[in-house]
């Protein structure tokens, strides 16, 4: 099976200093790979670098096994959605609209109804005439992700999808994260919260410093020495009768 | 569609008094007189003075109008006109050297340095606004331009070499409509039609930078190609306008605002209708400049300016508070 996504041996410098060292990494359909890591570890970058948005200090990039430097921006857009961590809207536009925008190339009527249906899988179908600044930063979160969704490109990529969303918000993203992987595309996401990540995730990839430190299953992947290497934590994963939990006893 | 044509009924409804009201008060008899026999004196005030003069305003208005909202929506920003980038500085400082240098009676010459001045910063924002993604960066930039044109100009002040050539840059400057003929409207066409399509063109990238530089860069358009060609598209309009009447502001600023509520927010749904409520802003203004009954006629920069300004601080207002949202 062709990768989504995968890197090798990728390097960025922002600013003069190594923001991303030696990163590999494979994403394939069907998987909702996580990507977590203390604040400043890299995480962005990472996903930056893997969709041509980032220059390449070392390494190589492919979208759909295809060098990510040499597609077209039609080309790139085919193979890859993207939801930037950076959620202000300009323009006050309804949500099917902006949510709309993640297929400019379809016929408006057609794009207009996907719009409609992503905003219903994310539990705003009721407020698609509403202006997005109108909303509350939840509901404008889901507006964003709905656009992702309305891309329908066979690898999603989202940073921070969850952040600032209560925990009902977060499930119900993570659920349609979890469904498009169970029809075929390959999810990659940062995350901050780890309980969310070990439960919703088939991998995860854990940053620290710029580099991979572990990927592998959220049970390995996560374990005690990682937590201490990558977050600085005193913890480990453990089975509760609801799923895992991520618990941090103290600093390490 | 609705709004267009309620747009295109007021705009024709302006120029329709600005046709019909002037300085000369006319009869009835000499109303019907006008419109039966176009080539009498009366006549000739409606069809040869007062009707190229309004087509004129309203042409300049439209591009104010279009180019203002192209750059709102290129910068995100809903207080940019077309005059943020620098390009109508440059525009005025062709204009006022061509001026300056004695070379003004020669027809033509002033407008081509005009729009030669704007093309120039166009061309240097254009080449900027392909590898300054973030717009703040590039208002930084036009700040300078806008601030190198105007010291240029006042350079071309200092230097002037008579007061007369001084009178005719200010006079210039001060922006008006007053005398341009049918003549002028039609060397106005070609870079007028050709900027509206350019920003026509990039109107689909306006959309979708509404969602930022990277979701944009990620969205399958052409993003370069379109921010080049919403520069270029703005700038040629903003240097007809400016070759055509002066430097004349707020249109661009206010128009946008006027319409767009109407739209939905959409920046490339804004484009057309703010080019026509620009329109028929600039014809009342100008029809306005010319019923004040002053000593010396108002000069149509100086109206839009006297009505702009506040509403200037009335926008900035309301968008602090949409910014604290």
């Amino acid at each position: 099976m062709t990768p989504a996504l995968e890197l090798a041996d990728v390097g960025v410098i922002l600013g003069g200093r190594p923001v991303l060292t030696g990163a590999s990494l494979v994403a394939v359909p069907g998987e909702v790979l996580g990507v977590v890591g203390a604040n400043g570890a890299g995480k962005t970058t990472l996903l930056r670098a893997a969709l041509g948005l980032a220059k390449l200090e070392t390494g190589d990039a492919w979208l759909g096994g295809r060098p990510v430097d040499r597609l077209s921006e039609i080309e790139r857009a085919g193979l890859a959605g993207y939801l930037p961590q950076e959620r202000r809207i300009a323009w006050n536009m309804p949500a099917w609209r902006i949510a709309a925008l993640g297929a400019p190339h379809l016929s408006p009527r057609e794009a207009h109804q996907r719009a409609l249906a992503a905003l219903a899988d994310m539990g705003v179908g009721g407020l698609a005439e509403r202006g997005v600044r109108d909303m509350s930063g939840g509901e404008r979160a889901k507006v964003l992700i709905a656009r992702l969704l309305v891309t329908g490109a066979p690898l999603l990529v989202a940073d921070e999808p969850a952040a600032g969303l209560d925990p009902q918000a977060a499930l119900t993203v993570m659920e349609v994260l979890k469904t498009k992987a169970e029809a075929g595309a390959a999810v990659v996401a940062t995350l901050h919260d780890l309980t969310l990540a070990a439960r919703h995730c088939d991998r995860l990839a854990v940053m620290s410093a710029g580099r991979i430190v572990a990927i592998a299953p959220p049970t390995e992947a996560l374990a005690p020495a990682v937590l201490a290497e990558a977050f600085g934590l005193d913890g480990e994963l453990i089975a509760t009768p609801s799923g895992w939990v991520v618990a941090a006893r103290r600093l390490a | 569609m609705r709004l267009i044509l309620l747009l295109i009924f007021i705009l024709a409804a302006s120029l329709a008094l600005a046709v019909a009201f002037g300085e000369t008060p006319l009869s009835v008899a000499q109303y019907a007189q006008a419109i039966v026999h176009p080539a009498t004196a009366v006549g000739e005030i409606l069809w040869g003075l007062r009707a190229p003069r309004a087509v004129a305003a309203a042409l300049v208005g439209a591009e104010l109008g279009l180019a203002g909202a192209v750059m709102q929506g290129l910068l995100r920003n809903p207080l940019a006109d077309p005059g943020v980038l620098g390009v109508s500085a440059f525009a005025a400082l062709g204009a006022a050297t061509i001026i300056a240098l004695g070379l003004a009676k020669t027809p033509g010459v002033i407008e081509l340095a005009a729009m030669s001045g704007a093309l120039a910063a166009g061309a240097i924002v254009a080449i900027l606004a392909g590898r300054l993604r973030e717009p703040e960066t590039l208002i930084l930039f036009g700040v300078a331009l806008s601030a190198l044109g105007g010291a240029a100009t006042a350079l071309a002040f200092n230097l002037s070499p008579s007061l007369i050539t001084t009178s005719e840059m200010m006079n210039w400057l001060l922006g008006s409509t007053a005398g341009r003929g049918w003549g002028d409207i039609g060397a106005a066409a070609v870079p007028t039609l050709l900027g509206a399509g350019l920003c026509a063109y990039a109107a689909r990238g306006l959309s979708m930078l509404t969602l930022g530089e990277e979701a944009a860069a990620l969205s399958g358009l052409p993003m370069a190609r379109l921010r080049a060609a919403a520069v270029a598209g703005a700038a040629l309009l903003t240097g007809a306008a400016v070759a055509m009447a002066g430097v004349i502001g707020f249109v661009g600023l206010a128009a946008p605002h006027l319409v767009r509520g109407s739209v939905s927010d959409d920046p490339a749904k804004t484009l057309a209708p703010s080019a026509l409520a620009g329109a028929s802003l600039l014809v009342l203004a100008d029809l306005a400049a010319r019923m004040i009954p002053t000593a010396e006629e108002l000069k149509l920069g100086v109206v839009t300016a006297l009505f702009g300004a506040p509403l200037f601080a009335l926008l900035a207002w309301r968008a602090s508070r949409s910014w604290r949202a």
